[in-house]
């Protein structure tokens, strides 16, 4: 299969955060220093390199787009300042724009939506938090419905239920 | 007594609250006042909501950063991914008054305002920088003698040239700060790699993150650790849970906050320790 470039690509990649995707010159150090690399078939150069080249589609529907911790080892070692993981955030959020969402991706998401928190609270949590003398449910968002209300009306705001297939 | 506003975030009140606990007795002890910044949310985590769609993430993290404006305080954190989100959000919001200004039309449907106030702390550096390692050892009632594994985690010092707290590579900060108790920092192979846990690894791909969990503990192990110290619920989860999966593992695991809260003599049930997955016994 013939790869079919999009010029398009870089500039909505630069658009959104990633705006030095165009300063890397391939050297690999980001690869070399790369966790995540050592593990799994994710090649934090070659993804770059997609990017430049504009293989939008091949790079959304990879897997491998998804590998990275976030860690930014690569980040504080490129030699031209290139801010990787920046440029990795603006391609999965654009990813996930075109609804590709993993499934335990979109679960936490939803917990996020649901509780203000990207996980919920148990029972047992609640009786240890009480055995310390701790309120049993913490004074966050969790307790108070009004503020449970505004951060509904935040997400409403940016359309992020929508984006998350909900 | 210096004053923060109480960030808490997810998986200490939900998931390890002996953390919580312990962070409010120690920092007590140490001078430090914590008022609860009431009615906040997820930071949002920064490998996954912040992956998932940035807007989302820069308005939940500033209707959290306008909160404490509006208590008149700045921001304390006990959580690399909160100090990520916050601090990264915040310095965004700091130098582009335009994207201020979209969030601030955000908030208005909340009636909050964001002026761009609110500086964003780590507890494990408020330790360092403001309270001093001679003072800390000052403090110490319970001195300890552990061969610890200090654990920094990734978004602690990174992105450095914002974060400028430390030498990324080579850090000492939280070697300092277990030191001071009377415990041991070892130095190991890696030291600095990640836990594996973060940027949705985690809850999508945990045999990857086990991976690199599993090659942690050995270099943990090879270097003669007998506990593991984190500054960050989400590593702190990763090592206790990943231990149970793993054959062969049986490191402790506690937060920086837990550890202090042994150093200044603290029961153990408030330090929250026999809820951890695996067995802390010391």
């Amino acid at each position: 299969m013939t790869a079919q470039p999009n010029n398009d690509f870089v500039q909505e990649v630069v658009a959104r955060g990633g705006d030095s995707v165009t300063m890397c010159f391939q050297c690999g150090t980001c690869t070399a220093s790369c966790p995540s690399g050592r593990q799994t078939s994710f090649r934090t150069r070659k993804l770059v390199r997609m990017a430049q080249l504009g293989l939008k589609d091949e790079v959304l529907n990879s897997q491998e787009l998804w590998y990275c911790t976030t860690c930014y080892t690569c980040t504080e070692r490129c030699p031209r300042n290139v801010a990787i993981v920046d440029i990795i955030i603006a391609m999965r959020n654009m990813a996930v724009a075109e609804g590709k969402m993993f499934d335990g991706h979109r679960k936490t998401a939803q917990s996020f939506v649901k509780n203000g928190h990207t996980v919920p609270i148990s029972a047992e949590v609640k009786a240890q938090r009480k055995a310390m003398g701790l309120p049993e449910v913490p004074p966050t968002v969790l307790a108070n419905e009004k503020a449970m209300a505004d951060f509904d009306k935040i997400l409403k705001a940016t359309g992020f239920k929508k984006t998350i297939g909900e | 007594m210096a004053k923060y506003a109480f960030f808490l975030g997810c998986i200490a009140p939900l998931r390890y609250p002996g953390i919580e606990k312990s962070t409010r007795v120690v920092a007590e002890a140490m001078g430090i006042e914590l008022v609860d910044l009431t009615d906040a949310s997820c930071c949002p985590a920064p490998g996954v909501i912040r992956a998932f769609d940035k807007k989302t993430w820069l308005a939940a993290a500033a209707r959290n950063l306008a909160l404490a404006e509006k208590a008149g305080l700045d921001i304390l954190t006990i959580c690399n991914g909160c100090y990520g989100s916050l601090f990264d959000a915040a310095h965004e919001l700091h130098a582009d008054k335009n994207l201020l200004k979209e969030v601030n039309e955000i908030l208005k449907e909340v009636g909050l305002k964001y002026s761009g106030k609110t500086n964003v702390r780590h507890f494990a550096e408020v330790l360092y920088n403001d309270v001093g390692v001679e003072n800390i050892k000052a403090k110490i009632t319970n001195p300890v003698g552990y061969r610890v594994a200090t654990f920094y985690g990734c978004h602690f010092l990174k992105p450095s040239d914002i974060k400028q707290l430390d030498d990324p590579e080579n850090p000492k900060m939280l070697d300092d700060l277990v030191e001071a108790t009377g415990a041991v920092s070892l130095y190991r192979k890696d030291k600095m790699m990640c836990c594996g846990a973060g940027g949705g690894l985690r809850s999508q791909f945990g045999d990857s993150a086990m991976k690199f969990t599993e090659e942690n503990l050995k270099n943990m192990v090879d270097a003669g650790s007998e506990m593991i110290v984190d500054i960050c619920p989400f590593c702190h989860l990763q090592f206790d849970r990943a231990q149970a999966d793993l054959k062969g593992y049986a490191l402790p695991v506690l937060h920086l906050s837990q550890l202090y809260g042994i150093a200044l003599g603290m029961d153990r049930k408030e330090l929250g320790l026999d809820a951890h997955v695996t067995p802390v016994k010391l």
